[in-house]
């Protein structure tokens, strides 16, 4: 059997769920016989690859360049997975909606910095959206995967399904804020 | 004591998922239903209080009946035939629990209630992976003036479960819903931070029923904040019996 294509992503999140995901210990590599990572944090690739079969995408949608990467991800990939609160409800990454990107930028770098106070880069950070969103209120997507983060047997559980195109069960493993 | 209405009641029968039952006539449908182990998902609803149908998850289909029925406020008829789990009933409980989570900030992760929360666990139970509707974020204050407890309207559903122990149990009845619609609060005496309250017991009654972490008890970690009911039923049977 040909090999999964498989990227995992990271944005607006705090890499949590990637955590976790290396918490399947030696379930890794039972996943790694039948998956090839194209594109992951964990590989460090820069680009997006095309024809991707499974994309992994934790975090929520909070700068022009996540939005980007988004609807990159779902033109080169066949199935998108959300995977974690952020990516799934905006959890913690969202709170920012309830004080706007101008207050949030304020807080982190007028108010709470300790080096360089009042100084805002320029051309490292991204431009910030007003809003921010779920994954789902921006693309199409295949499969949710909630949790904070969400346990590695819930992330085994779904990620073997989908590979042997078998039926899965999320909630005996994970839920909103788990 | 005999209770009047019991007298009163006659038996009827029903039909539920394809089963026959024989009930009381003063008896909802959401009662026979537990009576016999059949589950019907419900927020506001808890034993011992008045039955208000505020959070319509209990909806049920009745059989020539083109609206659905909050199982919860519905008394049972001769006759009637109930389906409890049907796939449209199914799609309508994803829908208001997903209105319930969009029209507040239900940021489960940073919650106090974490873990021990009912629609937390609503959510799982109907299989709800995300909601399907925008969310709106609303600013609320949250009222943390009370000696003892606080009030975050953040993670309110509007269940009244507050309120009507508050006015059923206690009989002080210091809390109460201020607006309508989407604008609607919890409020205590009139509007007034709940911890200039002049009528408040500190009971603390309130905060046990409450399904989510609206109202909690200030000092206590994420693990302590478990809600603990028993006093209900054994309050509402002394009550009954004065």
């Amino acid at each position: 059997m040909a090999k999964i294509r498989l990227a995992t992503v990271w944005l607006d999140g705090c890499s949590g769920c990637h955590m976790s995901f290396l918490d399947m210990d030696e379930r890794l590599i039972e996943i790694a016989s039948k998956v090839e990572v194209v594109c992951s944090p964990y590989v460090d690739t820069k680009e997006f690859p095309e024809n991707v079969d499974l994309a992994i995408v934790e975090g929520a949608v909070s700068s022009e360049e996540d939005l980007e990467k988004l609807l990159k991800i779902r033109k080169n990939s066949k199935m998108v997975l959300a995977l974690g609160d952020c990516g799934v409800t905006g959890n913690v990454s969202a709170m920012r909606n309830l004080v706007g990107v101008e207050a949030s930028l304020k807080c982190a770098y007028d108010e709470l910095s300790d080096n360089n106070k009042g100084v805002r880069p320029s051309r490292e950070t991204p431009k910030q959206l007003e809003r921010v969103s779920a994954q789902h209120e921006r693309v199409f997507i295949d499969c949710f995967l909630p949790g904070c983060p969400p346990p590695a047997d819930a992330i085994y559980n779904i990620l073997s399904s989908l590979i042997e195109g078998k039926e899965y069960d999320i909630f005996n493993h994970t839920r909103f804020g788990k | 004591m005999i209770d009047a209405n019991v007298q009163r009641a006659r038996t009827k029968t029903l039909t539920i998922n394809d089963q026959a039952f024989s009930a009381r006539s003063d008896q909802t449908i959401l009662q026979v239903a537990r009576e016999n182990n059949i589950d019907i998902p419900t927020l506001c609803a808890i034993e011992g209080l008045s039955d208000i149908g505020a959070c319509r998850l209990c909806l049920v289909e009745i059989a020539g009946q083109r609206e659905l029925k909050p199982a919860c406020t519905t008394r049972i008829k001769d006759g009637m035939v109930v389906s409890t789990d049907t796939e449209r009933l199914r799609k309508h409980r994803k829908t208001i629990l997903s209105f319930l989570f969009a029209e507040r900030n239900h940021i489960c992760s940073v919650c106090v209630s974490n873990a021990h929360c009912e629609l937390q666990k609503m959510g799982a139970k109907v299989g709800l992976t995300h909601v399907e509707v925008p969310y709106l974020y609303p600013k609320l204050q949250v009222d943390a003036s009370h000696r003892r407890f606080i009030n975050d309207p953040n993670r309110c559903i509007l269940c009244l479960r507050c309120v009507r122990v508050c006015d059923e149990i206690e009989g002080a009845h210091i809390l109460d819903v201020f607006a309508r619609g989407l604008e609607a609060r919890i409020i205590a005496e009139m509007g007034r931070p709940w911890g200039e309250s002049e009528n408040c017991t500190e009971c603390g009654k309130c905060v046990q029923v409450c399904p989510t972490g609206a109202l909690n008890e200030k000092g206590l970690s994420v693990a302590e904040q478990h809600k603990r009911r028993g006093f209900l039923p054994y309050l509402t049977t002394m009550k009954r019996g004065r």
